[in-house]
Formats: C-alpha cells, sequence, structure tokens
C-alpha cells in the first residue's frame, strides 16, 4: 500500500509537471502577447511600442525553456521578478506575481481556499445527506409510482444546464422573492463577521450546489442499490432470518456504497478545484472566479497557478478514492 | 405422510415435539403476476419430509424446484409473489405467517444454503463475521465471543483447516470447495431442524461435489435435521436421497422411495430424465439421448398433460387425453408410496421394452 502511494505520489508530480508545461506553451505561442495587456492597463491603453519593454522584462525575449527553468526555480527558492520598470519580491514557493494586481499569486490563492473549500464542503454535505437516502428509499420502493415519480422528476433537474439551474435560482429566491436570508450572497469569513453572515451568504450557493448533486446522487445510489439488492448475498442474509433494516443497510447499502464514493471522491475533487459557475453567480470570491478573470484578463500566472491548483487537487482526490476503495472492497488489492 | 394437527401457536412447540413429518407442503401454489398475465410456477404440490430423511427434488429449470422451496423459507416477496395451500414446519403454518415470527424461523429452525456460494456470501464481510451474524440474530443473548467460538467450531465440523485462522478470512480468499463449506457451516450454525440444499453442488468440481454430499450426509446423521436437496442431477439424487419428487412445469410428475424412481419409474419425463445421465461404464460412442423440445412456458402451459409436447409415449394413449386433460397424481403399479402423473395405462410395459433397452441393457438381463 505504502509503495503503492509513494508511486502514484511520483506519477502526480509528472502529471503536474506537464500541466504546467502545457499553460506555459499555451502561452507563449498564442496569437497575441501575453504583455499586451499589462502594458494597455499600466499604459491607459496607449501601449503602442512600449510593448517591447514590458515584454523583455517579462522575459518573452528570452527562450521559453530558459523561462520555464526560472518559473520553476521561483516555485522552490522564491524570486524577484521585473515589470517594466519596477521590482517585485516574490518568495518561495513562488508561482509567480499577478498581472493585474502585482500580488504574488500564492498568497491570493490561499486567501480564496477558505470560500471554495467553504462552497465545496457544504455543496456536498447537503448532497450526500439528502441524495443518498432518497436513492437508498428509492430502490427499496423500486417499480411503484412513488419511485417512478421521484426519479423521472430528478431526471428532470438533473437535465437543466447547471448555470442554468443556478442562475434561475438566485433569479427567484433572491432577486424577486427577496427571500431575507438569500439577499446578501457571497463569502463572508467566520472570524471577521461571524458565523451567520458567513452561513446566509453562502446558504443559497449550498442550496443550488445541494440540489443538483443531491438529484444525480440519488440516480446513482439508487442504480447501485438496486443491483446489490439484487445479488444472491441479499438473499442469503435474508434466509438467516435478519431484519429488513440490517439486510438493506449492513448488507445492501454497504455494497451499493462503493461506486458511490468512487464517483464523489471525483466530484468533490472538481468542487475543490474551483466551482466557476456557483461562485460567480453567487459572487462569491473563490479559486473559480479567479481562474475565470485570469483567463478574461489573460493574467498568466493566475491561470497557471488555478490550473495547477486544480491538477494538485484532482490527483490528490483520485488518489485517496482508490485507497479508500481498497479499504471499502476487500478484494482490491493496491499494487 | 400423517397429518399433524395444526392449531397455530400453542400447538406449535407440542406439535414439533411429535413424530409427524417436520415439513409438510400441502397444495402449495405459487403465482407470480407479471406484465403478461399470471405466471404460475407451482401448483398443487404436496410432500412431507420427516427428521432425518432427505427428499431430494429433481427437474429441469423452471420446473418449480426452487421456488417451491424459497416459498418453504419465506424467501418470496409478499409484493410480487402469490403462495397458496399449507406449509407447515414443525407444526407452525408458515404461509400468511407475519414476517417477524417468520424471521424466527428462517435460519434457526430451518436454514437454507445456496449454489455458487461465491455470489451467496458477502464479498466485503470476512467469513467469521458472517457466521456469527447468522448466530446471533437467533441468540440475542450470546457475547460476540460466544459468536466466534461457535463460528469457529463450526468451520471446524466442515473441514476447513486451520479454522481460527480462516475464519477471519474473506470469501474471495476461500477456494470453491471451501466457501460452500463455509455456507453449509451457515446454514447449520443454529441447529435447524430443516436443511433445504440447492443445487449445493453446481458450481464444484468433481472430486469436491462428493466431498461436499458426504459432509452433508454425515452432518445430517449428527444433527439428525430434515433434508431438501434440490438439483436436476440424479446422481446426487442416488447418493443422498430418500425420496425423490420429480417436478415438470410447476407440478409433481412423480413420486417415490429412490430405489422406485431410479428402478422403475413410470413417467416419461423421469424416464427422459433417466436417458440423459452419462455412464461411466458404457461405451465411449454412445450417444446420449436428450429430451426432446424445450421447458414450457408457465405463462401459457400445455393443456392437458404439460409434458405432452414434447411426450414420445402419448401416442400409445388412446384419444386426445394426453392434450385434454392433465392426469391426476396416482398410486403407481409399482412401490407403496410411488405416485405418477401420466395417462398411460402400462408404463412398466413401456419402460421394459422401450426405453430400458436403450438407456441400460444389461439392467433388463438382470431383470428377466
Amino acid at each position: 500500500m505504502f509503495a503503492y502511494v509513494v508511486k502514484r505520489l511520483i506519477s502526480g508530480v509528472l502529471v503536474v509537471t506537464l500541466v504546467s508545461m502545457g499553460i506555459f506553451l499555451l502561452f507563449w505561442f498564442g496569437p497575441s502577447s501575453p504583455a499586451q495587456p499589462i502594458c494597455d492597463r499600466e499604459t491607459s491603453n496607449r501601449c503602442g511600442d512600449r510593448i517591447e519593454i514590458y515584454e523583455e522584462t517579462l522575459g518573452y525575449n528570452n527562450p521559453v525553456y530558459e523561462e520555464y527553468g526560472k518559473f520553476v526555480q521561483g516555485v522552490f527558492v522564491g524570486r524577484t521578478l521585473t515589470i517594466a520598470s519596477s521590482e517585485y519580491e516574490c518568495p518561495a514557493p513562488c508561482l509567480g506575481v499577478s498581472y493585474r494586481t502585482k500580488q504574488p499569486v500564492k498568497e491570493e490563492l490561499v486567501s480564496r481556499m477558505p470560500a471554495t473549500f467553504s462552497v465545496a464542503i457544504g455543496g456536498a454535505f447537503l448532497y450526500l445527506l439528502f441524495g443518498v437516502p432518497i436513492g437508498v428509499a428509492a430502490a427499496r420502493r423500486r417499480g411503484t409510482v412513488a419511485d417512478k415519480a421521484l426519479v423521472s422528476s430528478f431526471l428532470f433537474i438533473s437535465s437543466i444546464p447547471y448555470y442554468l439551474f443556478a442562475l434561475l435560482t438566485w433569479l427567484y429566491l433572491t432577486i424577486t422573492f427577496e427571500v431575507p436570508l438569500f439577499s446578501d450572497t457571497g463569502y463572508f469569513s467566520i472570524g471577521e463577521n461571524g458565523p451567520f453572515k458567513w452561513f446566509s451568504g453562502l446558504f443559497l450557493a449550498w442550496v443550488a450546489l445541494g440540489i443538483f448533486g443531491c438529484t444525480q446522487y440519488t440516480r446513482f445510489t439508487r442504480g447501485a442499490m438496486v443491483e446489490a439488492l439484487s445479488e444472491d448475498y441479499i438473499r442469503t442474509a435474508k434466509a438467516k432470518g435478519l431484519p429488513a433494516r440490517k439486510i438493506v443497510y449492513k448488507h445492501g447499502l454497504r455494497a451499493a456504497l462503493v461506486p458511490v464514493v468512487t464517483i464523489f471522491g471525483i466530484d468533490f475533487g472538481t468542487l475543490l478545484a474551483g466551482t466557476i459557475f456557483t461562485e460567480r453567480i453567487f459572487e462569491i470570491q473563490g479559486i473559480g472566479w479567479w481562474a475565470l478573470e485570469a483567463v478574461q484578463g489573460k493574467d498568466l500566472p493566475v491561470v497557471m497557478a488555478t490550473a495547477l491548483f486544480s491538477a494538485v487537487v484532482l490527483i490528490i482526490s483520485n488518489l485517496l478514492v482508490d485507497v479508500v476503495y481498497s479499504v471499502l472492497d476487500p478484494r482490491v488489492r493496491l499494487s | 405422510m400423517t397429518s399433524v394437527p395444526v392449531t397455530q401457536s400453542s400447538a406449535a412447540a407440542a406439535a414439533s415435539e411429535t413424530d409427524g413429518p417436520f415439513l409438510q407442503v400441502e397444495d402449495l401454489m405459487v403465482t407470480f403476476p407479471t406484465e403478461d398475465g399470471p405466471v404460475t410456477a407451482v401448483q398443487g404440490l404436496s410432500y412431507s419430509v420427516e427428521k432425518g430423511k432427505t427428499l431430494g427434488i429433481v427437474g429441469e429449470s423452471g420446473s418449480g424446484k426452487s421456488v417451491s422451496s424459497m416459498a418453504v423459507m419465506g424467501l418470496h416477496d409478499a409484493k410480487s409473489a402469490k403462495i397458496s395451500g399449507s406449509i407447515r414446519v414443525g407444526g407452525t403454518e408458515v404461509v400468511g405467517l407475519s414476517e417477524s415470527r417468520m424471521r424466527g424461523l428462517r435460519g434457526n429452525s430451518m436454514a437454507m444454503i445456496f449454489q455458487d456460494a461465491l455470489a451467496a456470501l458477502h464479498p466485503f464481510y470476512k467469513i467469521g463475521a458472517q457466521l456469527e451474524e447468522a448466530y446471533l440474530v437467533h441468540h440475542s443473548s450470546a457475547s460476540k465471543r460466544d459468536a466466534r467460538r461457535k463460528a469457529i467450531e463450526m468451520l471446524d465440523r466442515v473441514g476447513i483447516p486451520q479454522p481460527d485462522r480462516r475464519v477471519d478470512d474473506f470469501p474471495h480468499q476461500f477456494s470453491g470447495g471451501m466457501r460452500q463449506r463455509a455456507m453449509i457451516a451457515m446454514g447449520l450454525i443454529n441447529d435447524p431442524s430443516l436443511l433445504i440444499a440447492d443445487e449445493p453442488t453446481t458450481a464444484l468440481d468433481v472430486t469436491v461435489q462428493a466431498q461436499i454430499l458426504d459432509l452433508l450426509q454425515d452432518l445430517q446423521r449428527e444433527f439428525n435435521s430434515a433434508v431438501i436437496i434440490i438439483t436436476h442431477d440424479l446422481g446426487v439424487i442416488a447418493e443422498m436421497a430418500d425420496d425423490v419428487l420429480v417436478m415438470y412445469a410447476g407440478r409433481c410428475v412423480e413420486f417415490g422411495t429412490t430405489k422406485e424412481i431410479l428402478t422403475t419409474p413410470e413417467m416419461p419425463y423421469t424416464w427422459g430424465l433417466l436417458s440423459s445421465v452419462p455412464d461411466v461404464s458404457s461405451s465411449t460412442d454412445a450417444r446420449l439421448i436428450p429430451i426432446p423440445g424445450n421447458p414450457p412456458s408457465l405463462l401459457r402451459p400445455p393443456s392437458g398433460c404439460s409434458f405432452h409436447p414434447r411426450c414420445v409415449h402419448s401416442t400409445k394413449v388412446p384419444g386426445d387425453l394426453c392434450t385434454t386433460q392433465l392426469p391426476e397424481l396416482l398410486p403407481a403399479s409399482s412401490g407403496t408410496a410411488h405416485l405418477k402423473r401420466c395417462h398411460l395405462a402400462d408404463p412398466v410395459a413401456v419402460y421394459q421394452t422401450e426405453v430400458l433397452p436403450e438407456i441400460a441393457p444389461e439392467l433388463l438381463e438382470e431383470t428377466r
């Protein structure tokens, strides 16, 4: 197991390296100069020939491997960056300095983590809390009118694109009906604003994520549960004289949880890496929104940092899924 | 077949002490409503098994042998199966019995072991945990340690080597034969008076099959339980059963002692089963004689005798009796408790002159 984890971590580092190289190359050989936006901003759109200065100081005139080397070096020992005539300190681990704010990217990444993590944990908690039990209940009533109504209505909800669903939630609950609890969405840190403000700011985002995820997890759980309950070992459990509760939960759900946990691991990793739609619609200053702004503003260091962050989160969550899987299913041995 | 007086609960304890058959099934009918109409998987089935005796139920897939046994265990979903008739287990009527009382019987005074133990054991729980669970559910005052001791004792009893270590293995770490042994240990952990073995050797290779059958016989002698063995293998029947019930399309078509069924069968379907058994002593060129046709649809069963579309002997019956009238289950011409469901006037003669020369000419010499 330990050797397996080490092996997976090594391959994870390799993946992160490749991702960073890919993004570097994309910007380097892209159709417009990465220095153009920063030049425009600092010269009030009279950049003109001054683009040369920016390209030179940002290193875009050097060979790409040399600049990539400097980037990697910065990650481990930190570096000093020059943009036009100003110098910026960037201590290790340096992921660069934002072209917009001129602040080290790593610091902003860390400061935005609580918002994104709050959204992800709250949303995932809600959809698991409702999705799994509803799925189990539907599987136990398989084929009844209640089951069919539930499955088709949930299928309908999950067929709506998520951004539309989230937008409608916000439009109706915050704007049209002005529900007091949902009136001021956004991320407010507990330390500065108290837990209620934190809670009410995020609650609508959680509800949107929760309802949408719940429809999916209900269907996953129902499917896995229907399959588990038709297995021979369920008949064995019944033949032993076990009560229905034990048959369904101890024998049925235990087996049905394995595929659900697998999907959840990947899903939750994706949420932790930043939820672009949720954060943008509910005005939560998290990593997802930040990444969106960075792409729009061609802020290379920020794009790089957010992409690397999601790569790292996904690699770790994949690894965790595999480890948890081997714990849940004794037939699986990691090697 | 003596009948046991049944006045439900109060008589239950007393009745189980009487000498009557432990299991008594009368006029059992199991119907599954489907979208295409009701499917009657079992009808008019009656049999009984005494403690210490073994009843073999034979028939092809879909003949109702498993369905009827699952009805005895109360394993059918009440929503999807309609059960009528009477099933008395140790004097307790189980048709219509409440689920909670049924649960008290299941795994306790009657147990069932299934074919393919790999699928029938839970893949995520240790063998020991599954045995302990079966013990604890019927011994609520027992401690976890008692249950574990009992589990190890049972694994030892069914011949698992190093049971105190193997008790912590998962089912996939056992071989096929060991899994079936563990399954048997689990079935017998509460000393059931009735054990139903549903094709217990089907998924196993031949040497292991013999070991498992020997084990079942040993355990039956030791526990003095009534055993029902469901199989399509007449070899298993010959080895294990005292009585044999042949099922076809949900009905009993022949019943008798094992000797009667194997030596003087009187129903063409039973002849067909005997003809399709390979014989080690015959030459390698000898062909097996299959039963022509396919098992009938239970949704639209054939008129008259269910077997008539596949029966090569129906021409010997005058008129269209076979196609129009269901034969009664009547005493056969040989044997005492031998019953058969067939219109043939003189089945013994047909068997001797037409069937036996085909399947075992050497036997014919002996009987002459």
